[in-house]
């Protein structure tokens, strides 16, 4: 048993909305739809909860200023305390960090995490908002898209350690195939190594099938301290480890084969949690995986393997749920879908469940204790880790 | 413990433009003169970093990005969040209490002068559906509920304007501020009008600048200086985000934040307990509407005190005596900053010519402006308890 | 309680109904322009480009010689002590090959896009630019490059005054 800071925290509660290219609903309304259902499976109302932290990436996706603040009721945030974290792709997880140190700070007892995202209303699609990401002197003038950046770390990635399409197409199969037992899922399906290989060229080393899609979606988690959980459930799931950081925006001057701020972000989580063999401690994992290369890099940033051997790990069929170290067993973004606010907290649902043996067909056997999500974000910059534990 | 102090701060003063540096720059220069105020250094002795942002304000996506560098946080613990930076004061005043972070910085900045279209650009934070489609400048909004506060409260127009002539004649002493003026009521009252009840120069202008803090936890705070500035209380609230159905008099968010910075400080009677304060006058009547909302008076009462000169800065309760947002300029989410270094100031004694005597205890005060109902309280003293 | 869970919240509706008008919607594009200032270090950059020139600052601790240049050190966390050209000539640290314009639209003629370390800044000090007259089926890691340059009354003082760089 673990004790840091003043309040040991607990996750009590999960909800989730579908993961779709286009949903009818508002943002507004899948954040209420998604923190009503983790309300509800936690069995308590609003009132019982003392602090909302909410996370959501670009606005111009939703084409809301200060759009926390346009989703304060719906987090169920009316007259409480409400934040709103923002680290590009590493949000979802980074607002359980949040959640985190506002129970464990002690000065709450509840709170909501609430992850949305409505890509859609970035019409006519969504990539467009993605222009304003990069530096307007050195990036956006040749006309910078998000694939190029993802493709050019990719290639890099390949390159440094020898890595071909066929080992990292491994990645995306898994996935998608893991999704079709999700039921949210946006893109679960049956696809073969073949099918990625042929399909589309978006900018070499990518292709289409190596991409998650964009979404809208909402996802949220309840979260309680000791010993308002234990009041509430036998079966907790504590959050042991919480860890995040960035690197220089400077991503033209750095080696991109490796995520150096994934490393530090689960280093600053495995201090906290006392994993000092990640590899023999943790049960299950869910990396970011926006694209499949990335799921081999962040495993690698999170010291689940040594650099370079991720790929071997794949075709070996340890990532599998039946694996010895599985990873991704919701489907991950591949999958399920990709709404960038709400795919981090889905992955801490994932793990939730997984760690409750709630996982359904998704669920990974052999009794797993402690799970790890992680995001990334930004410019090739951010990671957010968190370390649960039954 | 919940102890966690203010140990350092670095503010590159505020100007109406600052075309001669890029916000890197200004950040730079901030983070140099709080890492040396608090002799740390960033790249060893900082936990964790706390940057306060909103993508359209700069005219970035994902504008964490480009933050790291010139805070000396490349490849270190550090996040964003998008609120006041007296938000990120209690997100920094959380991680301390966790007991897993010893030394945290707090950076909010403002390149207001560099956003050209304003107006748009708050009306793009209007809900798509039920709001925007109305169009027009969003102060609107302002005027609308000064209107309802002067209703209710009976508050006249005179005393809305006498807060624009205190703050912009404090502002004068202030070497920081930016729209120090000396002004007459009648020139407030006869300036432009814009959104009646609202006249020009009851409106903040803009101003550029950057704060950084830099927070430190009991232990910390011991051995890093002689005069830690402890954070006696925090809060921060959110009303509801319909205006449809919000108290359009009331700041009720100011309500709930004080709630609970007065719950954690143990404060009972505000008015007895505080020695000044320095609170959110983006438009004149806001600084009355949050003082009765921070219960330093009462209802209907922040007119009155005005009027008497109870709130000048010889007086017995200074309010805005650094010259507020009026005098200061209205600095985007750096303004909360802006009200707390004041505080600080003063509790550490170096307000110069503005400084209040024997002050121990201040309060500063924030709203997220048109169209939120979010605002924070932080209650600052030279005394833990 | 994920396998208890009978249904999830939501309700898709496909592109073609939102394209068709079926589904009530409602339009707006902000008004967002800005006007940034470059600062004092990358509007010296910027005006080198102007002249044809690299331009990268220095950090006498570390020893670094920076490309974008910047007024500080990042890894010191100091001030920059004083600038220096470097080349245009680099090498390719990493590249990819695009077919996809920025509205996700198909282009014909590919953009080789590549990260290119500049000779004479310190090691793998990078910049993003774009090749051109190469084949680029034949791009390499670590290929030599050098800048082609916007003839001087055309340079405006932008990174693309660097029209794009070639094999060397």
């Amino acid at each position: 048993m673990r004790m840091f800071g003043k309040k040991r925290v607990a996750v009590v509660g999960a909800g989730l909305t579908l993961f779709r290219r286009n949903m009818k609903e508002t943002g507004r309304e899948m954040c209420y739809e998604a923190a009503k259902m983790a309300l509800d499976s936690a069995g308590l109302t609003l009132s019982d909860i003392d602090a909302v932290t909410y996370g959501s990436a670009p606005d111009a996706f939703d084409g809301i200023h200060m759009k926390g603040e346009n989703m304060t009721d719906a987090s169920g945030a009316w007259r409480k305390p409400f934040s709103r974290v923002y680290t590009g792709g590493g949000t979802g997880v980074f607002a359980m960090d949040s959640g985190w140190w506002h129970i464990a700070s002690g000065l709450f007892d509840t709170c909501l995490v609430v992850g949305e995202e409505k890509m859609s209303s970035c019409y006519p699609h969504p990539a467009y908002a993605f222009t304003t990401i990069f530096d307007p002197i050195m990036d956006r003038p040749h006309g910078t898209t998000l694939i190029w950046i993802f493709s050019l770390e990719m290639h890099r990635y390949m390159h440094r350690h020898g890595i071909k399409k066929e080992q990292i197409a491994l990645v995306s199969v898994k996935n998608k195939r893991n999704a079709l037992d999700h039921p949210c899922a946006q893109l679960g399906a049956k696809i073969t190594v073949e099918d990625v290989l042929n399909s589309e060229i978006m900018c070499w080393p990518v292709q289409r099938l190596d991409i998650s899609p964009t979404s809208d979606g909402a996802a949220a988690l309840v979260l309680a301290s000791e010993d308002v959980a234990k009041k509430l459930t036998d079966n907790p799931v504590w959050i042991d480890g919480a860890g995040w950081c960035i690197d220089s925006t400077y991503w033209t001057n750095r080696d991109l084969y490796y995520p150096d701020y994934v490393e530090y972000a689960a280093r600053m989580a495995y201090k906290m949690a006392k994993i000092k063999n990640p590899p023999k401690e943790i049960d299950v994992a869910e990396p970011y995986d926006p694209f499949d290369y990335k799921e081999l890099h962040h495993m690698e940033g999170l010291l689940l393997c040594k650099k370079g051997e991720a790929p071997k790990l794949t075709a070996e069929g340890v990532t599998q749920r039946d694996g010895d170290l599985p990873i991704n067993p919701s489907g991950g973004l591949l999958g399920v879908g990709n709404p960038i606010g709400a795919a981090g907290v889905m992955k801490c649902c994932e793990i939730f469940w997984q760690l409750r043996g709630e996982a359904g067909k998704r669920q990974v056997p052999g009794d797993p204790r402690t799970g790890v999500a992680q995001a990334w974000g930004d410019l090739m910059q951010y990671g957010s880790v968190i370390v649960m534990r039954r | 413990m919940r102890d966690a102090a203010i140990v350092g701060v670095g503010c590159t003063g505020f100007k109406p433009i600052t075309p001669e540096v890029s916000y890197k720059e200004l950040m730079f220069e901030a983070a140099t003169r709080a890492y040396e105020d608090a002799g740390v250094n960033p790249r060893k002795d900082i936990d964790a970093f706390v940057t306060c942002a909103e993508d359209y304000w700069e005219g970035y996506s994902i504008f964490d990005e480009f933050v790291p560098d010139q805070l000396g946080a490349a490849l270190r613990h550090l996040f964003t969040v998008t609120a006041d930076g007296l938000i990120g004061l209690g997100t920094g005043y959380m991680l301390i209490c966790t007991g897993e972070f010893d030394t945290v910085v707090v950076e909010a900045h403002s390149k207001a002068s560099e956003l050209l279209t304003y107006p748009n650009i708050v009306a793009h934070a209007f809900d798509p559906v039920f709001n925007r489609p109305l169009g027009g400048h969003p102060y609107y909004f302002a005027g609308l509920e000064m209107a309802r506060f002067m209703h209710d409260t009976r508050t006249t127009r005179e005393q809305c304007a006498q807060v624009v002539v205190k703050n912009k004649k404090n502002a004068l002493l202030n070497s920081c501020a930016a729209h120090a003026a000396n002004v007459t009521v009648e020139d407030v009252i006869n300036s432009e009008p814009m959104f009646d009840p609202l006249n020009r120069l009851d409106i903040s202008p803009h101003a550029d600048g950057c704060i950084v803090m830099v927070l430190a936890s009991y232990r910390a705070a011991k051995k890093l200086t002689d005069n830690p500035i402890w954070i006696r209380g925090i809060g921060w609230n959110s009303d509801t985000s319909w205006p449809e159905t919000r108290d359009w008099g009331r700041a009720i968010y100011t309500e709930k934040a004080a709630e609970m910075a007065y719950k954690l400080a143990g404060i009972h009677s505000p008015r007895r307990e505080i020695a000044f304060a320095e609170v959110d006058d983006e438009f004149s009547y806001k600084e009355l509407q949050h003082l009765e909302a921070l219960k330093l008076c009462g209802k209907g009462e922040a007119g009155k005190l005005t009027e008497e000169g109870v709130t000048g800065r010889k007086s017995d309760l200074p309010v805005n005596v650094s010259g507020g947002l009026l005098g200061m300029g209205y600095a985007l989410e750096s303004s909360g900053l802006q009200r707390a270094l004041e505080v600080v100031r003063q509790l550490r004694g170096e307000a110069g010519k503005r400084q209040i005597p024997n002050a121990k205890t201040g309060l500063a005060q924030i709203w997220r402006g048109v169209p939120t109902a979010t605002g924070a309280v932080a209650i600052l003293s030279t005394e833990m308890k | 309680m994920s396998a208890k869970i009978k249904e999830y919240p939501g309700t898709e509706v496909k592109s073609e109904e939102i394209k068709q008008g079926k589904v009530p919607t409602i339009r707006d594009r902000p008004k967002a322009k800005y006007l940034w200032s470059a600062g004092v270090a990358m509007s010296r950059f910027l005006n080198e480009l102007k002249k044809g020139k690299i331009i990268a600052s220095t950090c006498n601790k570390c020893g670094r010689i920076m490309v974008p240049p910047r007024v500080f050190c990042e890894q010191c966390f100091k001030s920059t002590d004083g600038w220096t050209y470097v080349k245009d000539t680099g090498t390719i640290n990493t590249y990819s090959v695009s077919f996809i314009a920025g509205d996700a639209s198909r282009i014909k003629e590919p953009i080789v896009v590549a990260v290119i370390d500049i000779d004479g800044a310190s090691p793998g000090m990078g910049i993003l630019h774009t090749m051109q007259e190469v084949d680029w089926k034949k791009v390499k890691f670590g290929m030599k490059v050098k800048a082609v340059w916007k003839p001087e009354k055309e340079r405006t003082g932008a990174i693309t005054d660097i029209k794009y760089f070639k094999p060397l």
